[in-house]
């Protein structure tokens, strides 16, 4: 219903009227649409065209936005997208035109595809930023020392108060855990792959990883609930919590090791085994050093993405609204379960509560990606 | 200190592929030996059969000898870490450790496998090689900046410093010049005939002149044609090679006929 702003009869004859005086006005030429319009003795090999002016887009924007407020104001189309699309799409049509009359056919289609990935881009970012926004602006309201020093004990769903301690601790615990179990593996598993694995064990491993990526997050759940904790070998704790986010993280780390240790060039394993050096120590010295800082940020991206995973945690730990420091014993809270939990209990407060728990989390994101970048940046090789 | 090394009977392969066929060829201690021939010929695979860098390449190996003052480096029990450490080797594109600084590029090989025997400390051996590749007087200042600063021509003669601060007795070089303009080029061939003192050397070259100017004695490669082997057509002083060549073919590849 917004594109009725756009094939309705009202903004395209809007639209003509007014880019047709642009287009005539704006290009600098008198004989607009011959594309060699130099003099011929000045340049005989036609080296040079015409170009529009820098500030030719500039205006044609400025023009199309009023367009847009204007098809607003007239109150034609209701709808608060519509504006900006008939903005954007006078834009491109004009600009088109524009370009198209006075430079010519190729520097058209340019301008076009710069315009179509220039706006492309910022539709990527306005969901990402919207969410933040959202977040911050509804979270930062609960943020208070108390807020992240106690946990839900004895709090009423009703009440304000209570914090997020105990699931921010059962958060670091598990997702520590997991990477306790999944760094090493993942990449001494990427470094087989890489370094040694030749034929059908490698093919294999590579394969069933692929497979694991794939792996939807209750399933890992599932997998720990049904092997460790039916069959009574754990209880419900952060410990089950723990393993079913390192099966997630695995296949991730895998996969981000194995690209960076790929794109080390051979020259350096040559240059090293030619000295004399043992395979191994070659690895260890000469290889991982080379691709720490890519290892260390895939590392990262795969503590970020399990630090925000729900299902598996409600299945193998479930809930919890006191602290419980042990992770091997009793259910442990967690920051994404902390906000599930606040959610669900639909209480002015509780809700306010969930948007700090995820406010709480998206920092925690946050810094660990931060100092992944720092401690990339130290080890990256330097050319200078 | 440096060794003499023949090769007896060599056939190399790459899995089922015979790569190189029947190499019998002598190289004295203390020369200079240039390997010459078209693209494709096997000198590379030979060079990189001598310190047995030929097999890190999946699915490769050797029949025949590659003796080293009499031993067989092919033989049983024979380390090739070892093997490696006796005869260094020289790339064709320049490849210092880019995690390393200039003073530990030259020192990798050492501090990477401990040599107990040796009793100067690190930095003796980081000037004495560096001096020894003719870097010295330009990286003297800037010995903590990492190896990826320097320009080409530098990082190669680093690359040299390296491979001789190991002591090694045979220095293996595959078109060490290939990527660099003349006046590195120049810098690299006169380190050649200096280190022609303390070393042997055996260097790839597509540059004849550059095999006429460092070389004593020039092997020609060829191949009979696309999938064949390689084969040794003719060995012998450069001079000989380049002026009185036995065979057609090595004179038409000189004189530039083909190839």
């Amino acid at each position: 219903m917004d594109l009725s702003g756009l094939r309705g009869g009202a903004p395209v004859p809007d639209d003509r009227p007014q880019s047709t005086p642009v287009t005539s006005s704006e290009a600098p030429s008198p004989n607009a649409g011959s594309r060699r319009n130099r003099d011929d003795a000045a340049d005989p090999l036609h080296l040079t065209g015409n170009r529009l002016p820098r500030w030719v887009p500039w205006a044609i924007a400025v023009g199309s936005i009023i367009l847009g407020l204007l098809v607003q104001v007239t109150g034609i189309t209701v709808v608060g997208v519509a504006p900006g699309c008939v903005a954007a799409f006078a834009f491109l049509q004009v600009q088109t035109a524009t370009s198209w009359t006075v430079e010519g056919r190729r520097h058209a289609t340019d301008r076009l595809a710069t315009t179509l990935i220039y706006t492309t881009f910022v539709l990527a970012l306005v969901p990402l930023l919207w969410i933040l926004i959202t977040v911050i602006a509804k979270g930062l309201s609960v943020f208070s020392p108390e807020f992240f020093t106690s946990t839900m004990r004895n709090v009423n769903p009703r009440a304000e108060g209570g914090g997020i301690a105990h699931a921010f601790l059962g958060t670091l615990e598990q997702v520590g855990i997991a990477a306790l179990i999944a760094v090493p593996i993942g990449v001494l598993a990427a470094i087989y792959l890489v370094e040694f694995g030749k034929g059908k064990f490698a093919y294999w491993i590579s394969f069933f990883v692929d497979v694991m990526t794939g792996i939807p997050s209750i399933v890992a759940g599932l997998f720990i609930y049904t092997a460790l904790i039916l069959t009574g070998v754990l209880e419900q704790s952060g410990l089950a919590a723990g393993l079913a986010l390192a099966i997630l993280m695995l296949p991730v780390i895998v996969r981000a090791t194995e690209e960076m240790l790929r794109i080390v060039p051979n020259e350096l394993r040559e240059g090293a085994l030619a000295l004399g050096v043992p395979k191994w120590k070659v690895i260890l010295r000469i290889v991982i050093p080379t691709a720490i800082s890519g290892i260390i940020t895939g590392v990262m991206l795969a503590v970020a993405r399990v630090a925000g995973e729900t299902a598996p945690l409600l299945l193998v730990t479930f809930l919890a609204q006191d602290m419980n420091p042990n992770p091997v014993s009793g259910s442990q809270a967690s920051l994404p379960t902390f906000v599930w939990d606040q959610i669900s209990r639909g209480t002015p407060a509780s809700v306010d509560r969930a948007w700090g728990g995820a406010l709480a989390l998206i920092l925690f994101v946050l810094v660990m990606y931060a100092g992944a970048r720092i401690i990339a940046k130290i080890y990256a090789p330097k050319a200078r | 200190m440096s060794k003499q090394i023949d090769l007896v009977d060599l056939d190399i392969y790459y899995g089922d592929f015979l790569a190189v066929q029947g190499v019998n060829l002598t190289v004295r201690a203390n020369s200079v030996m240039s390997f010459i021939g078209p693209s494709g010929c096997g000198k590379s695979t030979v060079l990189r059969s001598i310190n047995r860098m030929h097999e890190v390449i999946p699915g490769a190996h050797v029949k025949g000898e590659v003796n080293l003052d009499g031993e067989n480096l092919y033989g049983p029990n024979v380390d090739p870490v070892l093997v490696r450490r006796t005869i260094g080797m020289v790339f064709q594109r320049p490849n210092p450790f880019p995690t390393m600084s200039i003073a530990d590029n030259v020192i990798a090989g050492l501090k990477l496998e401990k040599d107990k025997k040796r009793k100067e400390s690190m930095d003796e051996i980081v000037e004495k090689s560096l001096r020894g590749a003719n870097l010295w007087e330009e990286v003297k200042d800037r010995l903590k900046r990492p190896g990826a600063s320097l320009s080409g021509g530098q990082q190669q003669r680093l690359c040299i410093a390296r491979a001789i601060a190991v002591e090694p007795q045979v220095l293996l070089m595959d078109e060490p010049c290939s990527a660099l303009d003349p006046i590195s080029t120049l810098a690299i061939e006169d380190l050649i005939r200096e280190l022609k003192d303390r070393y042997t050397i055996i260097i790839v070259t597509h540059n004849m002149q550059q095999a006429g100017r460092v070389s004593d004695d020039t092997a020609f490669f060829n191949l009979s044609g696309i999938g064949k082997p390689g084969h040794l057509i003719e060995v012998g002083p450069t001079a000989q090679i380049f002026s009185h060549p036995e065979c057609k073919q090595t004179e038409d590849y000189i004189a530039g006929r083909f190839g």
